[in-house]
């Protein structure tokens, strides 16, 4: 446990080198750690989120977790804003990463039935072409590797979702699609998303969850939340049925 | 005691303050267009700030009240009318019961908010009133309001109508014959001579731009494209090419935020805007000009002024100052 708390230490430190702060407009500011995705690096970034969250500034409204960074989007009118904001917000996060490593895999596990049935998984015979794997190898390695929710958005609580099996890293399709059912659960690079609402999207579909994704009315209304873990786990038709 | 619709104009949506707080799980705030004339609204009728109003879009609705309320319009200059006679703008209008309130075409603006005294009082969702169009939540059942809605009021509107009213100084009776005040609130951000001029700060991949397209964000008359909406303003004019496609992983995305896709033509990100994207952001728009932005119609014309992360601030000082000196007249209004 202490080993394990003083690798995410070290995890932060590194991180906070690599810090860039840019403003996105006089509403907001984004911290970027690095430009590529590393799930190494989005899990500190998930904890320093929190971290953030945590110290509930009245003058801040959201803090967003991205792939490699974090937003903090603010009330520009605020009385207390400080000035200037930039620099603020860089001591602000330096001191939070003392704080954050307490929170470094605070998130939930999700647990998601995919129904992956050839008449759900609308691109898996396309999948397994370009992958050279059967449909049950693709499954197979789909459940078996740890996945983490990376960031939501686009959507209100579409996960976009990293550790992929390295194999299964197909590229976007080059036609999207105009309607990506509702439920979907589609694949591109290294990630996986689950689609709340019916949308256009360019991903390629290799399942469905009965759940739903997000729910106004429910408390949490979002199934997933940046930093989450989730497991896959396949289901029948039958099954698939009984749980929606 | 509520408001029934009998035309529900172009675009019509419940909208209060904003839902704040839920952008990391992809829920963006959403709230008025214009947030200043929302602000003065809400004040004209003795409201607090952020109580949920009507905002109106270019062509407003025609409106039955159920009982006396006490309303105000105030934004864009619509050509609006109650019970016949020439609706006042920027004002506190006492409506008499069973009187209907028609509004026609926005003269100058393109958005302005309906308040009532004691707000409209639709179910708040996830801690909002505001109508989210794309996710189907907030507002009326999610969507822009029809003919034949019927939208809550507090129970008891009326009484607070006749006792804000009454506080009022009423010096003067209107020749008109509508119950109103002799004073009136300023328009803070309609539109002035087009093409009007926002202020913008260069944006995170503004140098993935080539030479070209960098001085034509800044110098080109951009048009307001009629496929505009609540989540962003399609802007019409020379394409900006990039020096070369690179893949930019998705990133938080803001209000002002202008990104440009695959065909060049910016998008200027609204209310209603994704909380992420993929695409090259050249510009943001400062926070002080989004909401007179919002103000233009499809087909209005805009030029952008390049502005430093202190002029903004700048601009923000003013304008809060002008609106808070304004709030403050109203205030006293109803409390002397």
């Amino acid at each position: 446990m202490h080993d394990r708390r003083r690798g995410a230490k070290n995890r932060l430190k590194k991180l906070l080198k690599t810090l860039r702060l840019s403003p996105l407009g006089d509403g907001a500011v984004y911290a970027e750690f690095g430009d590529t995705l590393d799930l190494e690096l989005n899990r500190s970034l998930q904890a320093l989120a929190v971290a953030l969250r945590a110290r509930a500034l009245p003058w801040i409204r959201d803090v967003v977790p991205a792939l490699c960074g974090i937003a903090l989007h603010f009330d520009p009118f605020h009385p207390e804003l400080p000035a200037p904001v930039l620099e603020y917000c860089r001591a602000l996060l330096e001191d939070c990463f003392d704080s954050a490593a307490k929170f470094e895999d605070s998130g939930r596990t999700v647990e998601v039935p995919v129904c992956y049935d050839v008449e759900f998984g609308l691109d898996l015979t396309e999948v397994s072409e370009r992958t050279s794997f059967s449909i049950d190898e693709i499954i197979k390695r789909h459940v078996k590797t740890q996945h983490w929710v990376l960031m939501v958005g686009f959507s209100p609580g579409q996960p976009y979702i990293g550790g992929l099996d390295p194999g299964l890293a197909v590229p976007r399709r080059a036609a999207p699609r105009v309607r990506m059912p509702t439920g979907s659960v589609a694949i591109a690079n290294a990630q996986t998303a689950v689609y709340p609402y019916e949308t256009p999207g360019g991903w390629s579909i290799i399942g469905r969850t009965p759940l739903t994704v997000f729910d106004p009315a429910r408390d949490p209304a979002s199934l997933f939340a940046p930093g989450d873990r989730v497991r896959f786990i396949p289901v029948s038709r039958i099954e698939f049925e009984k749980l929606k | 005691m509520s408001l029934r619709i009998i035309r529900p104009g172009l675009l019509t949506t419940v909208q209060d303050r904003g839902r704040y707080g839920l952008q990391h799980l992809g829920v963006v705030p959403c709230g008025p267009m214009d947030p200043v004339a929302l602000e003065l609204a809400n004040a004209l009728v003795g409201n607090r700030s952020g109580e949920a109003a009507l905002e109106l879009t270019v062509l407003g609705p025609e409106i039955e009240f159920e009982s006396a309320a006490l309303v105000a319009l105030c934004g864009a200059h619509f050509d609006a009318t109650l019970a016949g006679r020439a609706l006042p703008l920027n004002r506190p209008v006492l409506v008499e019961k069973s009187s209907s309130l028609r509004s026609g075409r926005a003269l100058v603006g393109s958005r302005a908010y309906l308040a009532v005294a004691g707000g409209i009082q639709t179910p708040p969702v996830l801690g909002s009133r505001s109508t989210y169009l794309p996710a189907k939540f907030g507002g009326l059942e999610g969507r822009q309001i029809r003919a034949g809605d019927r939208l809550p009021l507090v129970p008891d509107a009326e009484g607070l109508a006749q006792q804000r009213f009454s506080n009022l100084n009423v010096t003067r009776k209107n020749p008109s014959g509508v119950k109103t005040v002799a004073w009136s609130a300023p328009a803070l951000t309609l539109p002035e001579r087009e093409p009007i001029v926002i202020h913008a700060m260069e944006g995170r991949h503004h140098a993935h731009f080539d030479a070209a397209a960098q001085r034509a964000f800044f110098e080109a008359t951009w048009k307001v494209s009629p496929d505009s909406n609540r989540m962003g303003f399609r802007l019409l004019g020379p394409a900006l090419a990039r020096i070369e496609p690179v893949e930019i992983l998705s990133e938080p995305a803001c209000l002002g935020t202008v990104q440009v896709p695959a065909n060049g033509l910016p998008i200027a990100l609204m209310a209603d805007h994704q909380t992420t994207g993929g695409y090259p952001k050249i510009a943001e728009i400062a926070a002080a000009d989004v909401p007179r932005l919002a103000q233009l119609a499809p087909g209005g014309a805009v030029r952008f002024a390049r502005c430093s992360l202190e002029q903004a601030g700048e601009l923000r000082r003013v304008l809060r100052q002008r609106l808070d000196s304004a709030l403050r007249a109203l205030a006293w209004e109803y409390t002397t």
